[in-house]
């Protein structure tokens, strides 16, 4: 588009007013308001940059086979009498640290929760668009499929197209094409609210008259759609989507959990409490503990941000 | 009121027959079912043989009709992975489920509706705040880290409750129970909870709120003018209009408690449908996936029915003035 | 005669707010004598609802009573413990409020709400309880009652509703009946009969009746005194023909010059100019003192007291006899 442009001049002046009126909106007020928000949200950003800093921030590299010692294996955590440096949180039985597992299976779970939402909102959107502007027999289509859908839970869902596409896909299956298999499989269990939101937001606008206008003026419908109708509809989506992706980490994780998810040697935070939960007998508590630990903290504090966008956007909810 | 009972088992029929495309879809075309009768090694020609004789080169929408009729009789097929009819596995490990599901959703009526009155009646109380607090927590986090937390408090440091497992169980028929002995009932509780407690903490939620609003309604105004006890105000009126909500959660969430009983078996390696369908998943058995999907479908489907029918017992209003689907 | 079937004596009720304490009911005093129909008026924030459920012990939190005694029958029921009053509460007062459509739980049937009123105040049995509840519908005018009694509140139309309602508060055989708006939400042709079933049974029963509406038409009709409330005071109380046809408070004159009347001649309908102040805003003296055309000086320092004269008392400075200007609108 031709903002990028004539963007370089205005762009300072335009940008610190878009900083100002965010910061004399009602979110920001709102956002100030409530404590617990703000504790969530340092947790969530806390949770992200450990996960993007996973590399530099973990004292070894949990994936690579070279660097694990069987001497290492299976320490408490280093305030524990036998804990070792620099092992923070203690080892498993491969000798792996704990604390550098959890750096680099919460930056998988982020991933594959980040991207499954993209993809479910992406599909969800443009299905929602689709039936309400088109209507008629797309319309019932669409939304029948999302009305069976929603009688099922999302996990089930993720489970039965999970199983389907590895048995499509058949035989022994690298890490990279799971991980993309989840981010498939979530995306396509979770577009049902996306798409009976956005399918309600343009059946009210398309009645409208500058809807009326734009196609007056010929203009195309994918044009009306994405830069009329769309923009409408950000905020409920935003919602959404921060509650989806708290939905779609627990997801991940379940599915990891259960052994149908990330494999040991690419571990998320759901696989590394399913390693740890065969150690809960003998004691080595602290190899399921702190991954869960982690992955309670992360969904919780993200739920929290949903909530509160939630009732900030929409105080006529709740 | 016929017509809409027959117009929503209609609409169940509908459903359960999209189900069934999916679910002859991936039994069909997503793995070979000729794999179910021969081994790895079998030559071409006789694969080309076996599958003749299974129809499946017959015209897809017969061998559709068939797949229905026979899924119908409850002819699911034959598993790949335990070389069994999968109704036998199935009708083996239904029990369990079915026992788990309901002791989970009796645990979170009966906790859910006590948690939820008392927080509704007394708002400010100690309490009532720890309930609401534990109960955001009980939302937000997965059902498989709460089993884990459950064993290790009180399997592993206590030693109290069994940790995984059914149990000795009793046959009575082909049905097999754990509610017989002491040690199936033991081993009942954590993954009860468990399963439960997702569902007991959305049930206290929407009493407490249905109580906050109900009480703040003119009936029970009246009431109280009428000089009825608190006691027959609180659970006689007020009560009783709060259990609309409570049944239409506990219905819908009643096909969660079975979708869900997939994880909880897996945390507590409780031998029912759900642990056959996770390892159906992990072994890519699909027949068994498929057949597990027409079957919840069916539970999903009647129970649904059975709640549309439910509001009307509870509703008078709703028994002469059904015109719409609620 | 005894003791009045109620005495209000000085009643104030406050509600306790973030802002500060307002004062809904504000030293309000008034009697009902057996078989008397008291009609409460004035606009909506008066303080009439609240002086209804105030008597019955309704008042919630943040609200309180304040001060001053109510007396049923010479018996003091202001000071009682919560399950003493509610032993009051539908066995000795009746109570019917505005709206039949949610006053009525519509999960029960009529005769299971009569039956467990009936129930909680006699000693009745069940059949006992249900052969009253059956009476009872026949009293207050519902045809085949034997029928409707299994029917749900949804069965039945607005006017009926509302009969059902008198008929819960008639259950203990009540000597106060308190009616909140009972007229208010419904049609005006159903409005004459329940006025007419009210007056009916004050009649035959002898139960007395506090009457709270803001329509001077159903007051006109049925009561036989009137307390003009304005501002949780009370401005003008006294016989139903000298407060409608000469009221003496300025506030009830422009109260009463909004009845059109259909006999005699067109009168012009006069609005009185301004709103009620809100509780938190009541201005010194005189509450009325900003809308009242024959404001003076005095209005503004010092809250007129009741004064009786022409029979009733009345709460202005106009008709004190030491503030000397009585010829404004005395006679009109």
């Amino acid at each position: 588009m031709n903002t990028s442009i004539q963007s370089s001049p205005i762009s300072s002046s335009s940008e610190a007013s878009w900083l100002s009126r965010f910061r004399d909106s009602d979110i920001w007020a709102s956002f100030k308001r409530s404590k617990l928000t703000m504790v969530a949200a340092g947790i969530a950003v806390l949770f992200i940059l450990a996960a993007i800093c996973a590399g530099v921030l973990s004292p070894q590299d949990p994936f690579d086979p070279a660097q694990l010692e069987l001497l290492n294996s299976r320490l408490p955590p280093i305030w524990d009498a036998e804990g070792q440096a620099p092992f923070l949180l203690g080892t498993d039985e491969q000798g792996r640290d704990i604390f550098s597992a959890i750096l680099h299976g919460l930056r998988i779970s982020l991933a594959v929760g980040i991207l499954g939402v993209a993809f479910s909102a992406t599909l969800g959107i443009a299905l929602g668009l689709i039936a309400g502007y088109f209507g008629g027999f797309t319309d019932t289509l669409i939304m029948r499929i999302a009305d069976v859908q929603l009688t099922f839970p999302a996990i089930l869902i993720a489970l039965l197209i999970d199983g389907v596409v590895k048995s499509v896909l058949g035989g022994e299956l690298d890490a990279g094409t799971i991980l993309s298999v989840l981010v498939f499989s979530i995306g396509l269990s979770f577009w049902v609210q996306y798409a009976r939101t956005v399918r309600g937001s343009v059946l009210v606008e398309k009645n409208k008259d500058y809807v009326a206008a734009a196609k007056l003026i010929g203009l195309p419908a994918s044009t009306i759609l994405i830069k009329h109708i769309l923009p409408n509809v950000t905020g409920p989506v935003l919602v959404i989507a921060t509650i989806n992706l708290a939905l779609a980490i627990i997801t991940e994780a379940t599915l990891s959990f259960l052994g149908t998810g990330m494999p040991e040697t690419m571990p998320s935070l759901g696989t590394l409490i399913r390693i740890g939960n065969n150690y809960l007998f003998s004691g080595e508590w602290w190899i399921v503990a702190f991954p869960s630990f982690a992955l309670a903290m992360l969904v919780l504090s993200i739920n929290l941000l949903g909530d509160w966008l939630r009732d900030a956007l929409n105080p006529k909810l709740r | 009121m016929v017509a809409f009972i027959i117009r929503r088992v209609l609409q169940a029929v509908g459903v359960l027959f999209a189900v069934g495309i999916i679910s002859f879809s991936m039994f069909r075309f997503a793995g070979d079912p000729v794999n179910q009768i021969v081994s790895i090694d079998t030559p071409a020609a006789q694969r080309e043989e076996v599958r003749r004789s299974l129809g499946l080169s017959d015209p897809v929408p017969v061998q559709f009709t068939r797949y229905l009729i026979n899924t119908v009789r409850g002819d699911f097929g034959i598993s790949y992975q335990f070389r069994q009819p999968i109704s036998d596995l199935l009708a083996e490990r239904m029990p369990a489920t079915l026992e788990l599901a309901f002791c989970a959703t009796v645990f979170a009526v009966a906790f859910g509706i006590l948690m939820g009155v008392y927080s509704g009646l007394r708002r400010e109380s100690f309490l009532s705040k720890l309930f609401q607090t534990l109960s955001l927590i009980g939302i937000s986090l997965p059902t498989f880290l709460i089993g884990i937390l459950l064993i290790y408090l009180f399997a592993v440091t206590l030693g109290w409750l069994p940790s995984y497992g059914r149990g000795d169980t009793v046959r009575v028929g082909w049905w097999t129970t754990g509610f017989l002995t002491l040690s199936g009932l033991m081993a009942l509780i954590l993954p009860s909870i468990t399963l439960g407690l997702f569902q007991m903490t959305l049930i206290m939620r929407i009493v407490r709120s249905e109580m906050l609003e109900v009480l703040r309604t003119d009936y029970i105004k009246f009431a109280r003018a009428r000089g009825l006890t608190t006691r027959a105000i609180h659970f006689g009126h007020a009560l009783k209009n709060t259990l609309i909500p409570v049944i239409t959660i506990v219905g819908l969430q009643l096909g969660s408690v079975i979708a869900f009983s997939i994880i909880t078996e897996t945390v507590f390696q409780w031998p029912g449908m759900g642990l056959l369908f996770v390892q159906a998943v992990q072994n890519v058995d699909i027949p068994i996936m498929a057949a597990y999907l027409m079957l919840v479908a069916l539970i999903f489907v009647m129970i649904n029915l059975a709640v549309d029918i439910l509001y009307t017992v509870v509703d008078p209003r709703l028994r002469s003035t059904i015109r719409q689907p609620v | 005669m005894g003791a009045p079937v109620l005495s209000v004596r000085n009643l104030k009720v406050e509600f306790v707010t973030r802002r500060g304490v307002l004062k809904a009911i504000d030293d309000v005093s008034f009697d009902i004598e057996r078989g008397e129909v008291l009609g409460v008026v004035g606009e909506s924030g008066a303080g009439k609802s609240v002086t209804g459920s105030a008597v019955i012990g309704l008042i919630d939190p943040p609200g309180r009573i304040a001060g001053g005694q109510i007396l049923l029958n010479g018996e003091r029921i202001d000071n009682m413990s919560p399950e003493q009053i509610r032993k009051v509460r539908g066995k000795r007062v009746g109570m019917i409020f505005q709206d039949p459509l949610t006053s009525l739980n519509p999960l029960y049937t009529v005769g299971e709400q009569l039956e467990e009123t009936i129930q909680t105040h006699t000693n009745l049995t069940r059949a006992g309880a249900r052969k009253r509840a059956v009476d009872l519908l026949a009293e207050v005018g519902i045809p085949a009652p034997d029928r409707r009694i299994d029917s749900y509140p949804h069965e039945f139309s607005g006017g009926m509703r509302q009969r059902v309602v008198i008929a819960l508060a008639l259950c203990a055989d009540p000597e106060l009946i308190i009616a909140d708006e009972p007229t208010t939400a419904l049609d005006v042709s159903v409005q004459a009969q329940v006025i007419a079933l009210l007056k009916r049974l004050g009649r035959e029963r002898g139960t007395a009746i506090m009457l709270v509406t803001h329509d001077m038409g159903v007051i006109a009709e049925t009561a036989d005194r009137v307390a003009v409330m304005y501002a949780g005071r009370i401005a003008e109380i006294g016989p139903v023909e000298k407060v409608v046809r000469q009221p003496l408070h300025p506030y009830a004159q422009g109260l009463m010059g909004a009845i059109p009347t259909l006999k005699g001649h067109i009168h012009r309908l006069t609005q009185i100019p301004g709103s009620m102040p809100r509780l938190s805003a009541i201005p010194p003296g005189c509450s009325f003192n900003p809308r009242c055309p024959f404001a003076f000086e005095r209005c503004k320092v010092d809250r007129p007291e009741a004064i009786a004269r022409y029979e009733h008392p009345v709460a202005c400075h106009l008709y004190d006899q030491s503030s000397a200007k009585v010829e404004v609108a005395s006679d009109r």
